[in-house]
């Protein structure tokens, strides 16, 4: 693919150009997108391999289908759509990882988890390297369900709006709060193992 | 008079600050009386602002190489 000099043009125009069947426009898309893709792909099959698989199809059927994207929606948004689905199309083939259910139905809010109550210290990201930081997140959400951790992802990652969230993961409104006050709370349950202000304990606000 | 799970149910729309005033005055009252509930608010706010803050890492090269391949390869076909 050619070199783009489209860097900084309006994202419509850039559609519009590669919609008419402009190879380079339609690659300045992908430079713009497809960092952000493969990171979703990462985080949702949390596997390499399935994640360059999700990243060569979102890209793939995109260009296949550039006819139906109607700019009704913003780009972004259309491919992180395509992107979720053959992320959870990976999730679902790997039948060895049996803790994947997309349909299950979810307790909402009896049981919430709340052992670690203690309050942070100021900046806390800042007592670990970038690298050791990225390591923590990592690691936190991949102990989250599929589920959830998809529901976080998009919300919280890629910003997605909760209706945005819920036309993507084909889930209702509700189910997305939901999803997402239960993911968010966990995760800070698991970051504050790492961050709570030394000296303060579990109970300390008890 | 709210309660502590009538506050954490409430937690994330009103982080996103995607409730009325009325509810959300509710809400600031509920934490300046139970430090629980303020903490839990205050390191969720955090968890938040920690993720949104990730910059996506770089795409490997070798990734990105072979995207581009399968995608020049699409590309011809699709104009012949």
């Amino acid at each position: 693919m050619a070199v783009s000099s489209l860097a900084g043009i309006d994202e419509s125009a850039v559609v519009a150009q590669a919609r008419e069947g402009d190879t380079t426009a339609f690659g300045e898309l992908v430079r713009r997108y497809e960092g952000k893709i493969f990171r979703l792909a990462q985080h949702v099959t949390q596997n390499r391999e399935d994640a360059e698989d999700v990243l060569q199809e979102t890209f793939m059927k995109a260009y296949e289908h550039l006819d139906q994207f109607k700019g009704d929606s913003k780009f972004y948004t259309w491919i992180v759509r395509i992107a979720v689905n053959q992320a959870l199309m990976k999730l679902r083939r790997r039948k060895t990882d049996k803790s994947v259910s997309l349909d299950e139905t979810i307790d909402t809010g009896e049981d919430m988890v709340l052992r670690e109550i203690a309050a942070w210290g100021e900046d806390p990201e800042q007592q670990f390297s970038r690298e050791e930081l990225g390591g923590v997140l990592d690691t936190a959400i991949q102990s989250l369900e599929p589920l959830y951790r998809s529901v976080f992802v998009l919300r919280d990652i890629e910003e997605l709006s909760t209706e945005e969230t819920a036309e993507a993961l084909g889930l209702s409104v509700p189910a997305v709060k939901s999803r997402l006050l239960r993911a968010r709370l966990q995760l800070r349950e698991k970051l504050t193992r790492f961050f709570k202000r030394k000296g303060d304990d579990a109970f300390a606000y008890m | 008079m709210l309660t502590c799970k009538d506050f954490l149910s409430e937690l994330s729309d009103y982080l996103d600050e995607a409730i009325d005033a009325g509810l959300r005055s509710k809400l600031e009252r509920h934490i300046t009386e139970c430090p629980n509930c303020w903490v839990i608010a205050d390191t969720t706010r955090k968890t938040i602002q920690i993720y949104k803050g990730m910059e996506p890492y770089p795409i490997p090269p070798d990734v990105e190489s072979r995207l581009m391949k399968a995608l020049e390869k699409k590309m011809a076909a699709k104009q012949k």
